[in-house]
C-alpha cells in the first residue's frame, strides 16, 4: 500500500467520522466544529487526489468563511444543549437498514454503470490553469449564468433582511 | 534527491524556520516595547541585560511559572483548544514562504523555503481563515460577556477584511500569472530605465499595495483595528480569561501573524529577496536573504510606528470603512489591472 493510499484512507475515516460525530453530538458548536473537520479533510482528499485548487478554495470558502458564519450564528443565539428525545422505534428499525442499502446501492450504481474508470491518486487534472481553463472557456456560459442566479439570491436575502419602512420609521 | 535525504532536509528547515520565526516573535514584542516607549519619551525595558535585550527570555520564564487558572463557568474542552488553534494556525502560514534563492550544500540544492508549493498563496489565504475559530472559540468558550464581545468582533472584522485583503492580492497574480510565491518573487527581478526595481509596487499595483496594509492591520487585529481587545471597553476582549502559557500562545499567535503579513506583503509588492548584490561571491549568497530581512523588518518597524500613532477607529466606523471604502477600491483595482494586462 502506498503512503499516499494510507493518508487517502485515513482523511477518509476522518471524514466519516466527523460526520457520524456532527449528528452524536448534543451540543450546536460541538456539531460545526464537526463538520469544520470533515471539510478540512475533504480538502485533503482532494490534494491527495491532484486538485490543489480545489483543495485550497474548500478550505477558504468552507472551512474558513461558511463555517465562521455558522459558528457566529451559534455564538449570537448562545444555543445551548439540545434535550435528548427518545425517538421513534420505527425510525430505527427502518432508518438504519435503509440507509446502508442505499449507499451499497448508490456505490454500486457508480461503480458499475456510469462507464467512467477510478481516478488514480493524484491524477485528476486539478491545477489552476487547468481550472480556469474549464470555468472561463470551456464552461463559461453555464458560469456566468449561476453568478447571476447567486446575485439574485443575494438581492433577495436583502430585501427580507430590510425592515419595511413603516416599521423603520416606528423605531425611529 | 531520495526520499530520506529529503525528509531530513525538510526537518531540518522546518527546525531552523521554526526557531527563527519564535526567536523573532519574541524580539517583536521587545522592539515594539522599546520603540513605543521612546515614541513616548520613556526607555521601555533596560533592565535585563544590555538594552533589555534579555526581556524576551524573562518574559517567557514568567509566563511558564504563573498558575494556570482555568475558570469553573468555562466549556472545557474549546477553553483549551482555542489557543492551541490559533498558535498552530498561526505558525502553519511560514511553512511556505520563500526567505532567498536556493543555495547549493553538500551536493543538494536546497530552496531557502520549507516547500514551494504551485498553490501557496491560496494556502496562507486558507490558513490565516481558519485562524479565526482560535479567537472565535476562545471567546465563546470563556462564558464571559467580555469575551463573547470581543470574539464576535474579531471573527466579524476578521471576515469582513478578509475579501479586501483577497482581492487585493489578485492585481498582482494577475500579473505574474501564478499561485507559487516564488514564482511571484521571480518575476519581480530586474529594473525599469535601469534604477527602478521592477517591484509590484512600481509596476501597477500602488493602490493594491495600501488596500492590502489596511487589510492586513484588521486581519492581525493590531491599532488602529484592534476593537476585539479594545481594553478600554472589554477588559482585553477574548483572551480575558486566559492566564499564564494559554495567555502566551494568543501573544504569540498575533505577533506570528504580524511577521507573516509582512513577509507576504515584502514578497508580493516588494520584490521579496530582490535587491543590490555586490561584494565577494559569500557576501552575494547571503544578501537576498539580508534584503528580505531586512525588508521585512522594515514592515513590522511600521506597524509598531502605527501603533504609536493613532487611535482606534469605532466599531462602525471599521464596518463602513472595510466594505463601502476598501472593498470597492479593491475591486477597482482588479478591474484596471486586468484591463491593464489585455492591453
Amino acid at each position: 500500500m502506498s503512503f499516499h493510499l494510507i493518508l487517502f484512507l485515513a482523511f477518509g475515516a476522518v471524514c466519516v467520522g466527523g460526520s457520524v460525530n456532527l449528528l452524536a453530538q448534543r451540543h450546536p458548536i460541538n456539531s460545526a466544529l464537526s463538520l469544520i473537520a470533515v471539510m478540512a479533510a475533504l480538502a485533503g482528499e482532494y490534494l491527495l487526489l491532484g486538485a490543489e485548487f480545489v483543495a485550497a478554495v474548500q478550505v477558504i470558502v468552507y472551512a474558513g468563511a461558511i463555517m465562521v458564519l455558522f459558528v457566529f450564528v451559534i455564538m449570537l443565539l448562545n444555543a445551548g444543549e439540545e434535550e435528548e428525545t427518545k425517538g421513534s422505534r420505527v425510525a430505527l428499525l427502518l432508518g438504519v437498514p435503509g440507509v446502508l442499502t442505499a449507499s451499497v446501492l448508490m456505490a454500486w450504481v457508480v461503480l458499475r454503470h456510469s462507464g467512467t474508470e477510478a481516478v488514480a491518486i493524484g491524477a485528476l487534472p486539478g491545477h489552476p490553469t487547468d481550472i480556469a481553463q474549464l470555468l472561463f472557456h470551456d464552461f463559461l456560459l453555464p458560469f456566468e449564468v449561476t453568478s447571476v442566479l447567486i446575485l439574485i439570491a443575494i438581492m433577495g436575502a436583502v430585501v427580507l433582511a430590510s425592515k419595511p419602512e413603516s416599521a423603520a420609521r416606528k423605531v425611529d | 534527491m531520495s526520499v530520506g535525504v529529503f525528509i531530513l532536509v525538510s526537518a531540518i528547515k522546518s527546525l531552523i524556520v521554526l526557531f527563527a520565526l519564535l526567536t523573532a516573535v519574541a524580539y517583536t514584542v521587545w522592539l515594539e516595547r522599546k520603540v513605543v516607549g521612546h515614541m513616548q519619551n520613556r526607555w521601555g525595558p533596560t533592565r535585563v541585560g544590555p538594552f533589555g535585550l534579555l526581556q524576551p527570555a524573562a518574559d517567557g520564564l514568567k509566563f511558564l511559572f504563573k498558575e494556570d487558572l482555568t475558570p469553573p463557568h468555562v466549556y472545557k474542552p474549546l477553553f483549551l483548544a482555542a489557543p492551541m488553534m490559533a498558535v498552530i494556525f498561526a505558525l502553519t502560514s511560514i511553512s511556505v514562504i520563500p526567505f532567498g534563492n536556493s543555495i547549493p550544500l553538500f551536493g543538494y540544492n536546497i530552496p531557502l523555503q520549507i516547500t514551494d508549493v504551485n498553490i501557496g498563496l491560496l494556502l496562507i489565504l486558507g490558513v490565516t481563515s481558519m485562524g479565526v475559530y482560535g479567537v472565535a472559540l476562545a471567546g465563546w468558550s470563556s462564558n464571559n460577556k467580555y469575551s463573547l464581545l470581543g470574539g464576535l468582533r474579531a471573527s466579524a472584522q476578521m471576515v469582513s477584511y478578509e475579501i479586501a485583503l483577497g482581492l487585493s492580492l489578485v492585481g498582482v497574480l494577475i500579473q505574474s500569472g501564478s499561485f507559487s510565491l516564488r514564482t511571484i518573487v521571480d518575476a519581480q527581478g530586474g529594473r525599469f530605465l535601469g534604477f527602478i526595481p521592477r517591484w509590484n509596487i512600481f509596476h501597477g499595483q500602488f493602490v493594491a499595495f495600501f488596500i492590502y496594509l489596511m487589510a492586513a492591520y484588521a486581519e492581525t487585529n493590531r491599532i488602529p483595528f484592534d476593537l476585539p481587545e479594545a481594553e478600554t471597553e472589554l477588559v482585553a476582549g477574548y483572551h480575558t480569561e486566559y492566564s499564564s502559557m494559554k495567555f502566551a500562545m494568543f501573544f504569540m499567535a498575533e505577533y506570528a501573524n504580524m511577521i507573516t503579513v509582512a513577509c507576504l506583503a515584502t514578497l508580493l509588492f516588494f520584490g521579496g529577496w530582490h535587491g543590490p548584490l555586490l561584494g565577494p561571491p559569500l557576501v552575494q549568497a547571503v544578501l537576498p536573504v539580508f534584503w528580505f530581512l531586512a525588508k521585512v523588518f522594515c514592515f513590522l518597524f511600521l506597524y509598531i510606528w502605527v501603533r504609536g500613532t493613532l487611535p482606534r477607529f469605532r466599531y462602525d466606523q471599521l464596518m463602513s470603512f472595510g466594505w463601502k471604502f476598501l472593498l470597492p477600491l479593491a475591486i477597482a483595482n482588479l478591474v484596471a489591472t486586468a484591463i491593464a494586462v489585455a492591453w
